[in-house]
């Protein structure tokens, strides 16, 4: 019991490394521990690498380096269909020469079930996804959204402890996905399943999971729950890539451990929190997010940092108003209003104040 | 006002109803594209339907006896062939008359070959009494009856005219008859002597060695075209030239290769030999037989057997299988229950394609085939070439058609023609 985090860990990456040609490699240098039953998402723009990492824990790919353990066994030389772990693909992968019943048998056969016990699995599957009506249809004559359900119920009808899923929601239209996220974490949730769950969608990563890895260039960026990631980014790249973000080039001219100063590339200096940034002279990408800027004279806060700004364009987008403006020679400085009653509207032209709290502006690498 | 127009047929803007505006403005767009194939349609017109038509039209046509002999086929309407009496002098003497009119035009031999077919010896029996006959008046000579005897015992047969009298009709069914092995008689139809019963057994041969070769083809093409679809981009590259190879190199070549190869002196025997697995004395006959046709006919026609399989498991994605693993199939179970029935389609495509292609082979089975390996087509290629027995050709050719059209129907019946894909 020296080491729990180890010891606990259902699904482990342990300095795993994948080349598919000998020259780049395209996962590099993975850790990743994950407890029974967790909901982890692995979010990166296409080309990042989580496919590769969800085809070596199934077994379709072999790591070039590193090993990975399922349940505290490695599973490198462990075949595809031993590992016994459910698969969801993005697109679906039914059998399209088999009904719907066919394809959810089709795992339960291949485990020599018999036909009564069988039947009332498949059965059970499909109830859980509410397509108990349609166990005689072939896939093809299913909707996108139905089809997406049926993999779903395949995935976990011979009960896997570990599921995968990439980008399962991809070919769905907007409120069909968002509807099926719901389901999705629900079902898991319920079942008490471990899912790793791969998207490109950074709003359905922040919505559905425990926590979220952010993969870039083969590497996880950060590892941690939605709120900590949005709100705490550890560098420029998450910062980007989650969410909506202000961002202000700069210099360190001082730093201290909970604070330090930049001087804008403008000339302007502000505060603000050291997150990887250590020394004096480092360039820094400095990160606010919209909805932390207040230009609403009457709710600035005392301590918050105020500067200059023009404004560029009004967004009207309904439930909430967005305005562009031109902060420290940055012409895409996004700030955001609630539709209220008490809304302040800005116009095109004018010259503003607006400001924030030195804790809500992250002085990040460049 | 309103009232009437929603009633009546919609109205175009220049007062014309819709439908016609519409079909006048497609018309133009059809007459135009059918310009555009005008030339391959022309092309398939004289080079396919014209051909064939004439060739369905040759296999029941048979006006020669009448056009060549008219008085003697009128003459002989009144005379029974089953009396078993010579007819009168009054055919004799129609048939003296027509003959002078055909040995001046030279049609007399063609006769003789026409009822040669039937009957062996007409042939030369008209051949050497339209000399003697030439030299005789029709007016002054009469009676002929017994002249026409002495001038070849042949006029004294009572089957010679029977013959005669069973195939003067315009259009007939005896060249079919003879393409199953049966004759048209006096008596109707019947079957051949023993001795010349050979085409139904050769058109067996030729459905059982098509099937065996397509079979041969599924089985080493399968795993060619499943390589070709999974191998990775540059290595399945190099393997489709080799697919594709023979089709650079003449047949004919080809075949001649597997001659060299498949002979008792040739590469196989020699090698066997010298492994010492066959003995000198022993070595093995796998040339101008069986075998060796179904040999090379199952090399030359694997091409099209790998590219339509190929053009479909292309199609299947990968995640099918992967998705089988994941469900806890192994490699095998994976291919056979999700893998391999989607490929179904291109076995399809690829065994209609050879089966067709095989069944009207003809430079192979001649060359390698020796007697007991060739097909129906080299049997129909010496009736074209040799025996110049055209009628007969056309006849078999006709039967081929018609088993590859209803093998075609039952193959849709029973497979589905949808389940057939060529890729796509
Ligand atoms: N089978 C493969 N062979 C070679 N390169 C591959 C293969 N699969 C993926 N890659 C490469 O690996 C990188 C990561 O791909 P992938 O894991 O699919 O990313 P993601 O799923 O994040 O979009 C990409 O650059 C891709 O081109
Ligand atoms: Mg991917």
């Amino acid at each position: 019991m020296t080491d729990t985090a180890v010891d606990e860990a259902f699904v482990q990456f342990d300095r795993v490394q994948k080349s598919y040609d000998g020259e780049i490699l395209v996962v590099k240098d993975l850790n990743l521990s994950m407890p029974k039953g967790e909901f982890l998402t692995m979010l990166g723009p296409s080309g990042s690498g989580k496919t590769t990492c969800l085809m070596m824990l199934a077994g379709f790919e072999t790591a070039t380096h590193g090993e990975i353990l399922l349940d505290g066994q490695p599973i490198n030389n462990i075949p595809p269909h031993k590992r016994g772990i459910g698969m969801v693909f993005q697109n679906y992968a039914l059998f399209p020469h088999m009904t719907v019943a066919e394809n959810l048998a089709f795992p339960l056969e291949v485990r020599k079930m018999g036909k009564s016990e069988r039947d009332q699995k498949v059965k059970r599957a499909l109830d859980m996804v509410q397509m108990g009506d349609f166990g005689g249809r072939r896939p093809a004559q299913l909707s996108g959204g139905q089809q997406q359900r049926i993999a779903l119920a395949r995935a976990l009808v011979f009960e896997p402890e570990l599921v995968l899923m990439d980008e399962p929601l991809g070919a769905l239209d907007k409120q069909l996905r968002e509807h099926m996220q719901f389901e999705i974490t629900r079902l898991a949730h319920d079942l008490g399943i471990t899912t790793v769950y791969v998207t490109h969608d950074q709003t359905e990563a922040l919505t559905m999971s425990d926590r979220v890895a952010v993969f870039e260039d083969g590497r996880i960026q950060q590892l941690a729950p939605p709120d900590e990631l949005y709100e705490e980014p550890a560098n420029s790249f998450v910062a980007q890539f989650i969410g909506e973000n202000n961002t202000l080039l700069g210099e360190i001219v001082e730093v201290g451990t909970d604070s330090c100063v930049v001087k804008l590339d403008s000339g302007e200096l502000i505060d603000a929190l050291p997150v990887n940034v250590s020394n004096v002279g480092d360039r820094t990408k400095v990160s606010i997010r919209p909805e932390r800027v207040e230009f609403n004279k009457d709710r600035l806060n005392p301590n918050a940092h105020t500067i200059k700004a023009e404004v560029k364009e009004f967004i009207y987008m309904g439930d909430i108003f967005r305005f562009r403006l031109s902060v420290a020679g940055n012409d895409d400085f996004i700030v955001k209003t609630r539709n209220a009653p008490d809304a302040v509207k800005l116009t095109p032209g004018e010259t503003i104040e607006i400001g924030w709290l030195p804790q809500d502006c992250r002085a990040l690498d460049a | 006002m309103s009232d009437t127009a929603q009633d009546g047929p919609m109205l175009a803007a220049d007062g014309t109803t819709l439908k016609q505006s519409l079909a006048r403005s497609l018309r133009r767009e059809k007459m135009r594209a059918l310009l555009l194939i005008a030339p391959l349609l022309i092309f398939i017109f004289l080079s396919f339907v014209v051909p064939i038509v004439s060739m369905l039209f040759r296999s029941i046509e048979n006006s020669i006896l009448q056009d060549t002999l008219p008085e003697t086929v009128v003459a002989l309407e009144n005379w029974d062939d089953q009396s078993g009496e010579l007819p009168d002098e009054e055919v004799y003497a129609a048939f003296v008359r027509d003959m002078l009119v055909a040995v001046d035009a030279k049609t007399h031999t063609r006769l003789g070959t026409r009822l040669n077919y039937e009957e062996t010896g007409m042939s030369s029996m008209f051949r050497r009494s339209g000399r003697q006959i030439s030299r005789l008046d029709p007016v002054e000579d009469a009676p002929f009856k017994d002249k026409l005897i002495d001038i070849h015992d042949g006029w004294g047969d009572v089957n010679t005219w029977a013959v005669i009298k069973t195939h003067a009709v315009p259009y007939t069914n005896g060249y079919f008859l003879n393409a199953v092995d049966m004759q048209r008689t006096p008596e109707g139809a019947q079957a051949q002597p023993e001795s010349k019963q050979i085409l139904v057994k050769l058109f067996g041969r030729t459905l059982y060695m098509s099937l065996v070769i397509t079979g041969f083809c599924i089985l080493l093409g399968y795993p060619i075209a499943f390589l070709l679809a999974n191998l990775p981009m540059r290595s399945a590259n190099l393997l489709m030239i080799l697919v594709l190879l023979p089709f650079w190199t003449s047949l004919l070549v080809r075949t001649s290769a597997w001659k060299v190869m498949l002979q008792q002196q040739g590469v196989i025997n020699d090698t066997l030999v010298w492994l010492g697995l066959v003995d000198d004395a022993a070595r093995l006959i796998i040339i101008n037989n069986q075998i060796g046709t179904i040999v090379a006919m199952t090399h030359i026609l694997l091409p099209f057997m790998i590219l339509p399989m190929y053009s479909v498991m292309q199609t299947i994605p990968p995640t099918y299988v992967r998705a089988a693993k994941s469900l806890g199939a192994t490699n095998w179970t994976a291919f056979w229950r999700v893998y391999f029935p989607q490929s179904i389609p291109g076995i399809g495509a690829g065994s209609i394609l050879v089966f067709i292609l095989a069944i009207g082979y003809y430079i192979t089975p001649e060359i390698v085939g020796g007697t007991q390996g060739v097909f129906i087509s080299n049997r129909i290629a010496y009736h074209i070439s040799s025996s110049l027995n055209w009628g007969l050709a056309a006849a078999l050719g006709t039967i081929l058609l018609g088993a590859v059209l209803i093998l075609y129907w039952a193959y849709d019946r029973i497979v589905g023609i949808d389940n057939v894909k060529l890729g796509g």
